[in-house]
Order: structure tokens, then C-alpha cells, then sequence
């Protein structure tokens, strides 16, 4: 049963990774990371 | 390798993991971040991505920042979901930077202190903080911002505050109370993993808390053979667990890194943890004394 949740979760986690990347955020990741983050800096 | 003690295997998986995820090395020496496109993806462990050597995003950072910009990102959520179902918190054991940092400290003294249960139920209502403020929390410029990052996180203090605050002399005079406070709990984290085996991820790590939640439906994860488990009076497994975790009872614990510790304690050999996906009955790993192979 665990294991047929596990493969569950890992399904709807590709699912969800790919619906994402269709979406283009990986690309709101990339803009955003490749910015100075003045909040983990402890400035913002 | 194969003669490495478990615990030196996973230091050097842990440091290699630390170096990939922050080998971009012109980073250090000129006080910058990588802008490559590799920032595109992200690490499945917490790694700050202003770290001056980070080659990729870390995904509680970049889920917060879209969040407080209210986009929910299907992308990062599923990242974190098929690493926390292959493996649930062995990402925390033997892949985080922050983590291989608190077991180095944590080898500065060999008594620890327990925490008490109700500390360590704290991430969870961080986690629900890091996910709920940067929607709610709206500021004047009429966006959220990542307030795990901006008020708690000790790696990021550590990864790049330091690093780029007090090294980039344009950022240096703005440098206030705020960096005072992130210094501030930093040391805190710093001085309690010398008492306590790892205090940021049993307290206040909202991805640990995360990948945590998925441990007992992993899988990867613990199972006990319960004709070779003899119940014992005082269990090798629980008093090998680095975090008092009653193996036997809770063998997939969410507070269990999955160090592996345990598995190699027992002395009947009952502890083992299954891998691939096969049937239900497919040959777990146990460890190889008891296999009859050559260890």
C-alpha cells in the first residue's frame, strides 16, 4: 500500500514538475536567482 | 570507500554534494553569484542561491520569492514532491551543506542534549509561516517578500551574508539592525549544534519539515524484519539514532535524516532499508553480515 502512495506522490510530483515547466517557471526561478538576494542577505 | 566507516562515506558524499552545488569558485574570489542559466533549476537542498557559489536555485528560496509575488509554482512544489517520494529526508542526511556544517559542529563534543518534543514540532509552524506570509504578508511596494529568508535562515546568513554583506563594499554600508538580528541567529544555530545534534533541521528547517512528511511513504525508507527484531531492552538502534528516534517503533520517523545509523547498530540485523520499485516482496538491503556476503 506505502508502496503504491510513494509511486502516487512521485507521479503527481512529475506531474506537477512538468506542468511547471510548461508554464515557463523555470525561467521566474532563473530571473529571480541570478538577482542578488538582498533578503537573505539580511538588507532587504 | 568500501573500507570507509558509514559515517566517513556519508561526510564525503555530503562534501561533494556542498562543492557541485557551490563550485562556482569565481564567486568567492571576486564576491559575486552566478548568473548562468544552470540557475534555471534547483538543488533539492536548502543552498542559498546568493551564495557567491551556487550554480543553482534553492527551491525554498525561489518558491517564497514567487509566492510573494503570488505564483504558486507547480515546478518547485513538484521538485521537492519527487525527491521527498524517492527519499524523503535522506536529502537532509547526506546531501545538505547546512547540514554537513551542523554534523562538523556537532563532532566538536560527544555528549548532546535531547530537545524537547514540543521544540522540535516548531518547523512545522515555520514551514506554514514560509508558505502563508509571503501571500499574506503584503509590504508597501504591494508585494510579499521571503521572510524565512529575510528573518531566519542561518544558511543563507552563513552562504551569503557574510560573504557577499561584508565582502561587497557597496553593499557594506547598508548593512543595519537586520543583519545584526540574521548574525545573531546564526550564532544561536552555531552554539547549539556544539549541545544539540542538529538544532536548525530538528527546529526550524521548513524544507527538512517538508521532506519529513514524506518519510513514511518514501520509497526509500526503513523497514524492520520483525522475526529478527528482538525488542530489546535497550534497543542498539535507538541508542546509535544521532536524534533518540524509538527506531523500532517509528522506524520511518519524520524527524529520521536516514544517516543509516541504525541499520548498521541492530545486532540481529533487523533494520534495512528498501529501495527500488519492485514488488512488495523484493529483497531489502539488508546489512551484508547478514546476507552471508563479504562486508
Amino acid at each position: 500500500m506505502n508502496r503504491r502512495i510513494s509511486l502516487f506522490l512521485l507521479f503527481v510530483g512529475l506531474a506537477m514538475l512538468g506542468a511547471g515547466l510548461a508554464r515557463g517557471e523555470a525561467g521566474q526561478v532563473l530571473a529571480k536567482a541570478i538577482q542578488i538576494c538582498l533578503e537573505c542577505i539580511g538588507i532587504g | 570507500m568500501a573500507n570507509l566507516s558509514l559515517a566517513a562515506k556519508r561526510r564525503f558524499v555530503q562534501a561533494i554534494f556542498t562543492l557541485l552545488g557551490n563550485s562556482y569558485f569565481p564567486g568567492f574570489a571576486y564576491r559575486d553569484i552566478y548568473q548562468g542559466k544552470l540557475k534555471a533549476f534547483c538543488v533539492p537542498f536548502l543552498n542559498c542561491y546568493s551564495c557567491p557559489g551556487a550554480i543553482a536555485a534553492c527551491p525554498l528560496g525561489s518558491l517564497q520569492s514567487l509566492l510573494a509575488v503570488q505564483r504558486l509554482s507547480l515546478y518547485i512544489l513538484g521538485f521537492i514532491a519527487v525527491f521527498g517520494a524517492a527519499a524523503g529526508r535522506f536529502i537532509c542526511g547526506w546531501l545538505c551543506p547546512f547540514g554537513l556544517i551542523q554534523d562538523l559542529f556537532a563532532r566538536l563534543t560527544p555528549k548532546k542534549h535531547r530537545l524537547p518534543k514540543p521544540l522540535t514540532r516548531i518547523r512545522y509552524l515555520i514551514l506554514i509561516l514560509t508558505l502563508a506570509l509571503p501571500i499574506l504578508w503584503i509590504g508597501q511596494s504591494g508585494l510579499g517578500a521571503p521572510y524565512f529568508c529575510q528573518y531566519l535562515c542561518p544558511a543563507g546568513t552563513l552562504e551569503a551574508g557574510l560573504l557577499l554583506g561584508l565582502g561587497r563594499p557597496e553593499l557594506r554600508p547598508l548593512l543595519g539592525p537586520l543583519f545584526a538580528w540574521k548574525v545573531s541567529v546564526l550564532a544561536v544555530f552555531l552554539a547549539a549544534m556544539i549541545a544539540t545534534y542538529r538544532p536548525f533541521c530538528q527546529t526550524a528547517c521548513p524544507l527538512g519539515a517538508l521532506y519529513g512528511l514524506f518519510n513514511p511513504v518514501s520509497l526509500w525508507r526503513l523497514e524492520i524484519a520483525a522475526s529478527r527484531c528482538r525488542r530489546c531492552r535497550a534497543p542498539a538502534c535507538r541508542k546509535s539514532c544521532p536524534l533518540d528516534i524509538p527506531v523500532y517503533r517509528r522506524p520511518n520517523s519524520p524527524d529520521c535524516i536516514r544517516c543509516l545509523a541504525c541499520t548498521k547498530a541492530c545486532p540481529n540485523g533487523a533494520l534495512a532499508f528498501r529501495t527500488g520499485v519492485g514488488s512488495e516482496s523484493a529483497s531489502p538491503l539488508w546489512p551484508r553480515q547478514y546476507t552471508g556476503e563479504k562486508v
